[in-house]
């Protein structure tokens, strides 16, 4: 076993450890508190509001995947292409607009709770996936595009057996920068009243409880990095079997 | 152009066919239209009673409005050519925003100074449409770098003029700015040097780190894998992770709270933003100079150049333009994550952001928001232009 | 046989083909030259509805393929193309079965034509089956390629500077490969090139275009005896003619009667060898051997003599 992978194992071992049994690290944690302060978060548990924040995140991420690639696959079929270079435009003009900024806008909507984080979420996570699809269903190798139409494939067998396939790993990419953009916009979805690992890290602040913001912060990081592993691992298996290794790191 | 539309051409004039993305605007415009066009409430607090296009506005510039929209659909659905949409766009879209304040004015009873008027969502989506139409006819257009540019300055310019005429005034927006204009002006700052101050740090450092990383494989493996796990945290946790060490450095280094260090407050959001910073600096840095044609490299080593003339007159400026869309991407990032350093106490256009989500007043949220977004989108068209124009004689793989 | 009916495409204002009509003959090679620009890939990809003709027809055996719908009519026309255009993320075995799944062929009879179509290009099928076509040569590559584009067993097939990639060795071998495989199967196939020297190795006819213009259009040996154009002529190479007109012919086809001293050359090899090898070694006729007999003898007058238009 690397010191990576013994590292990524001791981190979700603790993780677990944390979220199951968190007085374990009372100690650890008082040493961030004022003596009159608790030392673990004690308005929920912490175990159910991870759930939460992930669930949230998951639901998101999936509506997103699903409307992006949709819509990238729509823009570059022959009938949407007079869409595409107006999607890129929209694509990139989206990503200025920052999270808070999408999840604030959409309380006047939604009113209070999860409703206005996943929307937002799902908004905000729609543009890295349409942008990596487009890349991936875009940049194929000409020669193979090419061959699968000379071979006498329909345009639904084209896209489905070759084009999807073959973008896979940069579509993977995508998704995978929109769940870690997502688990950190859940964090503020906390802001207007969405459970999620947020509210462990503003209670901190607004109480002045380091030892809070401490465990929030360690869980939403831990999370994120283990997650991010988690899914260039599955990207990177992907493509040394499709031998494109090299081809998508962009 | 495909067979079927040219071969249509030849039986009608070609601008008498519908534009798939017309039909697009249109439907989104007429249900913008439909819509309330502005919000009437009584005070800031109650909710908003819905004023349509025709009782938000007397009749006359009511019937401006719809005259102007009618071209405006008319020019969307059609084939025209790509300038006479543009031209299109952009008229409604300013007599839009004129008229918005317009009604403003017109819903405001005299002298009532607690009466909130702010934009509906039929103002909204059709300001939506017609911008898409914009956005649309520019991408088509792919204008040079600095005509771009210019049309920005011209934007910024209008949207100015427009502040500045006081016809705005009666807006909610412009009442929430003036009640706390000093503020506003102050946190305007705080953001702009968080923002730009992280980005220049982080250009600072990141460029010879990134040169460093080029030259010797091991640390380059080591810095980029530590900068990615750094830029996978969560802002808010990152923001909340420096507290503690940053109230120690303030709390038992001599001077460093003197300097305006402490756990809360602009330095750990600095620290944060330049933190996030660095990976796509660094990383663009070493695929810029990766990048660079090897023969180049190796024409200037056969004339004699030493390792510094090289990096210095062949390397760098063939890799700039990939250096620059490092920084693009992370000044445009940056202008959008500086508003969540409010929730440490940073300051910045998100204590707007972050107090109307508090008060659930949504004109607050937009006196945050709208700026954060205008900053950042400016940003990203100059950068981009400036990557278009160094870009030039270097070919990109 | 494919008939090419006054066919023309127009991009934008540009006619790439320009009314051009040929026929090519069933179980015939038919290669098409010309320059980068001149219209011949475009003119190929015509024959399988990769692009659609402005104006003309293309009939195939009689039946005019407008009326055919492209993924069935390519499903029909084998298609190989430079830089193999292999599907990465599909196995050797998976790439070649491609046509056959797609017209619904069962299993065994698909497994049992991949297993006969590798042997012939020379790879084992056990060993390559499996194998992701980027864990192959160049080579090997380019050979699947042309497998998967002949699995359906069809009548034409169609090539797109098939051996552009590869280097000179590796390429004389792929050739050599092809014709045989087109003597076994009788296919016919209309290959595209802008190198001559391949035409002539491996043509039956020769179609030269230029700037979209199909300019001539007949037997290697009256292509390069009366090019019909100055341009055609450039593309022979005016000092290379005899040796490319030697070239045609194989020592076996002008055999004369006896038996001179000194080492044989094999019967199967070309004039052009022949002289080449007179040449060198500073004799005036080589013997000729078959099967390890001497047949005959070839002479340099003789040679003189065929180096010319007859």
């Amino acid at each position: 076993m690397t010191i990576g992978n013994l590292l990524r194992v001791l981190a979700f071992a603790i993780l677990v450890l944390l979220l199951v049994n968190p007085d374990l690290f009372s100690g650890f944690f008082g040493l961030f508190a004022r003596d009159t302060q608790p030392a673990i978060y004690n308005q929920g548990n912490l175990l159910d509001i991870t759930i939460n924040h992930l669930g949230i995140v998951l639901a998101a991420t999936l509506a997103s995947t699903i409307i992006a690639v949709g819509l990238a696959i729509i823009v570059t079929r022959p009938f949407g292409a007079e869409f595409l270079p107006l999607s890129r435009s929209l694509a990139n003009v989206g990503q200025t607009f920052p999270p808070v900024a999408v999840l604030a806008l959409a309380v006047p909507m939604l009113g209070f709770g999860t409703a206005p984080t996943l929307v937002a979420l799902f908004l905000y996570g729609l543009l890295p996936i349409f942008e990596n699809t487009l890349t991936g269903l875009t940049n194929l190798p000409p020669a193979v595009t090419d061959a699968a139409k000379g071979v006498g494939m329909t345009g639904w067998q084209r896209l489905v057996k070759i084009e999807l396939p073959l973008a896979l790993p940069v579509i993977l990419a995508g998704i995978r920068l929109s769940t870690v953009i997502s688990l950190a916009t859940a964090t503020i979805g906390s802001t207007v009243a969405a459970r999620t690992l947020g509210e462990v890290i503003i209670a901190g602040l607004t109480t002045g409880n380091t030892a809070f913001v401490l465990q929030g912060g360690l869980i939403v990081g831990v999370l994120a990095v283990l997650i991010y592993d988690a899914l260039s691992a599955l990207e990177r298996t992907l493509m040394l079997r499709t031998g494109q290794l090299g081809r998508a790191s962009a | 152009m495909s067979l079927a539309a040219a071969q249509s051409a030849t039986s009608r004039p070609t601008w008498l066919a519908l534009d798939k993305l017309g039909v697009l605007i249109a439907l989104i415009a007429l249900a913008g239209a439909a819509l309330p066009f502005a919000l009437f409430r009584a005070n800031r607090i109650v909710l908003g009673e819905p004023r349509s296009l025709l009782d938000a506005l007397p009749s006359f510039p009511a019937a401006l409005l719809i005259g102007i929209l009618l071209v405006g659909f008319a020019v969307a659905l059609l084939r025209l050519p790509i300038i006479a949409k543009l031209v299109a766009g952009f008229a409604v879209l300013a007599t839009l925003f004129v008229v918005i304040g317009w009604s403003a004015g017109y819903l405001t009873p005299e002298g009532d100074t607690f009466a909130r008027v702010s934009p509906g969502a039929g103002f909204w989506l059709l300001v939506f449409a017609f911008a898409l139409l914009v956005t649309d006819a520019l991408t088509r257009l792919r204008l040079a770098p600095l005509a771009r540019i210019a049309i920005l300055l011209a934007v910024i310019a209008a949207a100015t003029l427009l502040l500045w005429s006081g016809s705005w005034n009666d807006l909610s927006l412009l009442k929430e700015y003036s009640t706390r204009a000093p503020a506003f002006w102050a946190e305007a700052r705080t953001h702009l040097a968080l923002a730009f101050g992280s980005v220049a740090i982080a250009a600072v450092v990141g460029m010879p780190l990134g040169i460093l990383c080029y030259k010797v494989r091991p640390v380059r493996a080591a810095v980029l894998n530590v900068l990615n796990i750094v830029q996978t945290i969560p802002s808010i946790a990152l923001f909340g992770l420096l507290i503690a060490p940053l109230a120690w450095v303030a709390a038992n280094v001599p001077g460093a709270s003197a300097a305006g260090i402490s756990g809360i407050g602009a330095a750990p959001a600095m620290v944060a933003l330049f933190a996030y910073s660095l990976l796509p600096i660094v990383s663009n840095t070493v695929v810029g100079l990766l990048g660079v044609p090897p023969a180049a490299v190796d024409a200037a080593k056969g004339m004699g150049m030493t390792g510094r003339q090289r990096m210095v007159g062949i390397e760098l400026p063939l890799a700039f333009p990939v250096i620059l869309t490092g920084i693009r991407i992370v000044l445009v990032q940056n202008i959008g994550l500086a508003t969540i350093a409010a929730l440490i106490g940073g300051g910045g256009f998100g204590v707007f952001v972050f107090q109307g989500i508090g008060q659930t007043a949504m004109d607050l949220v937009l006196l945050g928001a709208i700026p954060t977004v205008a900053l950042a989108f400016a940003a990203a068209v100059v950068l981009d232009a400036l990557v278009e124009m160094t870009s030039r004689g270097v070919r990109r793989p | 046989m494919i008939e090419i009916d006054d066919i023309t495409k127009v991009y934008n204002t540009t006619a790439v083909v320009d009314r051009v009509t040929l026929t090519i003959e069933p179980h015939s090679i038919c290669v098409i030259v010309g320059t980068s620009g001149s219209g011949k890939t475009t003119l190929m990809r015509m024959i399988n509805k990769l692009v659609e003709p402005t104006s003309g027809h293309i009939r195939i055996d009689g039946q005019d393929i407008a009326g055919i719908p492209a993924y069935e009519l390519r499903r029909r026309i084998g298609y190989a193309i430079q830089g193999h255009g292999l599907f990465p993320h599909r196995t050797v075995g998976q790439n070649v079965a491609t046509v056959p799944k797609l017209l619904g062929w069962d299993k065994r009879k698909t497994a049992d034509r991949v297993d006969e179509l590798l042997s012939l290009f020379q790879l084992d099928p056990a060993e390559f089956r499996d194998r992701l076509p980027h864990e192959l040569s160049g080579g090997q590559q380019q050979r699947v390629g042309v497998a998967r584009a002949l699995a359906a067993g069809p009548n034409i097939l169609l090539m797109d500077e098939p051996y552009g990639a590869l280097d000179p060795v590796i390429r004389a071998k792929a050739q050599e490969d092809l014709l045989s495989i087109q003597r076994r199967f009788g296919t016919t196939v209309v290959l595209v090139t802008h190198d001559m020297e391949e035409a002539i190795h491996l043509g039956d006819v020769i179609a030269v275009m230029d700037k979209g213009k199909l300019l001539q259009c007949d037997k290697p040996a009256e292509i390069i005896a009366n090019p019909a154009t100055p341009f055609v002529a450039e593309l022979i190479g005016t000092s290379e003619r005899p040796f490319r007109l030697l070239s045609l012919a194989t020592v076996a086809d002008h055999l004369e009667p006896g038996t001179p001293d000194g080492e044989p050359i094999d019967a199967t090899a070309s004039l052009r060898d022949a002289y080449a090898e007179l040449l060198w070694s500073g004799r005036s006729a080589l013997p000729v051997r078959r099967d390890g007999q001497l047949v005959g003898q070839v002479t340099l007058d003789a040679l003189a003599r065929l180096a010319r238009p007859q």
